[in-house]
């Protein structure tokens, strides 16, 4: 078993350094170069801009700087944000907190919720509620994310729903808050909120996670309950369910019991194959709701030419999603018994 | 000549002519009723698309700057946006846009990939182990970053087909993978089958072989991972230039129409929602009929 391990991660090793070079090479060909911030400032004159490219390395050949790049990388230093200044870790720093919160949150919604429809779906299939569950996936699959996003915000959030009845105006509406993290009610950034959280701000940063939460698990609702019943359906039909019944079981005990945790296998590596979308999955959402998360900064970032930034972020998005294939094996190997490691 | 006892000889008359495999696939999909809907449903939007624009007599950016964000008019009848642009004609002409630009990248992804996945199961080994790890290179790295990288790079530049060239080229750039993985898989069942030794008994070169006796068998999985790709690319190309990433205005598709949308949704809600609809609509139908087709290619489900 740790062998198997050994032998995936030392495979994932040339991946990544391709992943890399490739992303390197990507950003180098950007056009105007990295260097083309500081070519927006009208007083930088082109001896400058060549001399901040000679200083920035960027005139030594692309396997030397590509080289120099990444061992300062896994070293910790990721460069500087060429709009801001600051280290590049210090701005992922403020911004992964917020979209780790909002992807965790959506994660273990949408998990909970798709595997309860698909389990529920599974054992009581071709019922109205099987129809209904698979209908809905199949539309969930096909919504446009953004525009479901609008559709909810405009409902929910910047509506005005006033009445008149019976002589009387009522006023309603505005029922969540549109846009943005924590509003008006706590000032600070998450992590203040974690020493120290308030009541108010709790209640605040809840409100202000309903929408873009609702947002992201629609889709990712519609494949987990797909997923948890065709799984669930292979493991009803198996012989040990059987025996199960005819040992004189409550139904629920053997669906809760001995059927679940095996049609669980599969669903538990898609979980890892899932934990990579944490830390940069949401970037439309963050756009919507204007959540100060990765997503966010990346757009923003990739608008200031602020490249420093942008090759950290998806350099670290496909470090995580190359240990998360790792990790889905393992997780795989460990949890069923049938198969063997070489 | 019968008698009682006899077999009753059956002619040619009795025997229905055999069907190609082709009839048989289209009479499958019919049975499929959320797909044959999905079908017309397509193609009604298509004609819309393609047909309206023309018998409209607006174009699409012509500005009105008198009538802004209006819901109804006689003239105008699903209103006009917040610079007096038409909304029908410009949602009938973003369904062209759209439209194309979904079944360009499908092609170029599904082109790309099946060259790939056809390479790399036919001859095996060297070869088969770089090209899949280029495509476990491209899977790792975040699409849509990937892509709105390409686009930021690619943007002001003279590209063939101009902005709707560029989009297409970068979908399906990004979009081969998981067709060159079908095809693959494809071809390393389809190679070890005694057709094609026959084949190169005959004195066929590999390239012959490969695409007149295994690529035609492989054509099924291509075939749905070629529609359910255009769906992928009509969402893809939608949330792109919804970002701003993709086909700038005037140019209208449906995902920018929904950009500016936002800002005004407390008074003129209907610009927010008429795009959304169309590509949900364009979606589910799309992959209704990618659905259909699966089922319908595949001769071993029970139904």
């Amino acid at each position: 078993m740790g062998r198997y391990i050994l032998r995936r991660v030392l495979l994932a090793l040339p991946l990544l350094l391709g992943v890399s070079f490739i992303l390197y090479v990507l950003m180098r060909l950007a056009p105007g170069g990295p260097e083309a911030v500081y070519g927006q400032n009208p007083h930088v004159r082109a001896e400058d801009l060549a001399r901040i490219r000679e200083q920035m390395g960027l005139n030594d050949p692309i396997i030397v700087a590509y080289a120099k790049w990444l061992w300062a990388f896994l070293r910790g230093n990721m460069g500087f944000s060429l709009f801001t200044g600051r280290p590049v870790v210090a701005m992922l720093g403020d911004h992964v907190p917020n979209t780790f919160l909002l992807m965790g949150a959506s994660l273990l919604f949408s998990v909970s919720m798709g595997v309860l429809f698909g389990v529920i779906s599974a054992v009581r299939q071709y019922s109205w509620f099987d129809y209904g569950v698979t209908t809905f996936a199949f539309f969930g699959y096909s919504m446009p994310t953004f525009w479901f996003g609008i559709v909810l915000m405009m409902v929910l959030a910047a509506n005005d729903y006033s009445f008149a009845l019976g002589g009387y105006h009522y006023e309603t509406g505005h029922w969540l808050p549109a846009a943005g993290m924590f509003g008006a009610s706590f000032d600070g950034n998450l992590i203040d909120w974690l020493r120290s959280p308030t009541w108010v701000g709790t209640c605040d940063l809840g409100a202000h996670l309903v929408m873009p939460v609702l947002v992201l698990s629609i889709v990712s609702i519609a494949s987990w309950s797909r997923y948890a019943r065709s799984s669930m359906l292979e493991v009803i039909r198996a012989d040990y369910v059987r025996m199960a019944r005819a040992k004189g079981l409550s139904e629920f005990r053997v669906i809760a019991r001995h059927a679940l945790r095996n049609a669980m296998i599969p669903i538990v590596t898609l979980v890892a194959l899932a934990l990579p979308a944490l830390f940069a999955g949401a970037t439309i959402t963050e756009q919507i709701f204007a959540w100060p998360g990765v997503g966010r900064l990346f757009i923003d970032s990739l608008g200031k030419s602020d490249y420093p930034v942008v090759m950290a972020i998806m350099f670290i998005s496909a470090i995580l999603v190359i240990l998360g294939n790792i990790l889905a094996d393992i997780l795989y190997g460990l949890l069923d018994p049938r198969i063997r490691f070489e | 000549m019968t008698g009682l006892f006899e077999q009753r000889v059956e002619t040619d008359a009795d025997i229905a002519p055999p069907k190609g495999y082709w009839t048989g696939v289209w009479r499958r999909f019919c049975k499929h009723r959320l797909a044959m809907a999905g079908l017309v449903v397509l193609l009604l939007l298509a004609f819309a698309c393609w047909l309206g624009p023309v018998v409209i007599p607006f174009q699409f950016d012509d500005l009105d700057l008198d009538h802004t964000r209006a819901l109804f008019s006689w003239q105008h009848p699903l209103g006009t946006d917040e610079l007096g642009q038409d909304t029908l004609v410009r949602l009938l002409y973003a369904g062209r846009v759209s439209m194309t630009v979904g079944v360009a990248a499908a092609t170029v992804g599904v082109l790309v990939g099946a060259l790939v996945g056809a390479l790399a199961g036919y001859y095996g080994r060297t070869l088969d182990g770089f090209l899949m790890r280029l495509a476990d290179m491209m899977l790792s790295v975040p699409v849509l970053m990937l892509i709105m990288v390409l686009s930021t790079f690619l943007k002001d530049r003279a590209f063939p087909g101009g902005q709707i060239g560029i989009i297409v080229f970068i979908l399906g750039l990004t979009g081969w993978m998981t067709v060159s993985r079908l095809v693959r898989a494809e071809f390393l069942s389809l190679r070890e089958q005694e057709f094609i030794d026959a084949a190169r008994a005959c004195g066929l070169n590999d390239a012959q072989i490969i695409l007149r006796h295994l690529i035609p068998n492989a054509l099924a999985p291509i075939f749905v991972a070629a529609t359910l790709g255009v769906a992928d690319a009509i969402m893809m190309e939608s949330a792109l230039s919804f970002l701003g990433f993709g086909i700038q205005p005037p140019v209208p598709t449906w995902g920018n129409m929904l950009t500016n949308a936002q800002q005004y949704m407390i008074d003129t809600p209907w610009l927010a929602i008429y795009p959304g609809v169309l590509i949900f609509l364009t979606t589910v139908s799309v992959n209704y009929v990618g659905d259909g087709l699966r089922d319908a290619l595949d001769p071993k489900l029970k139904r």
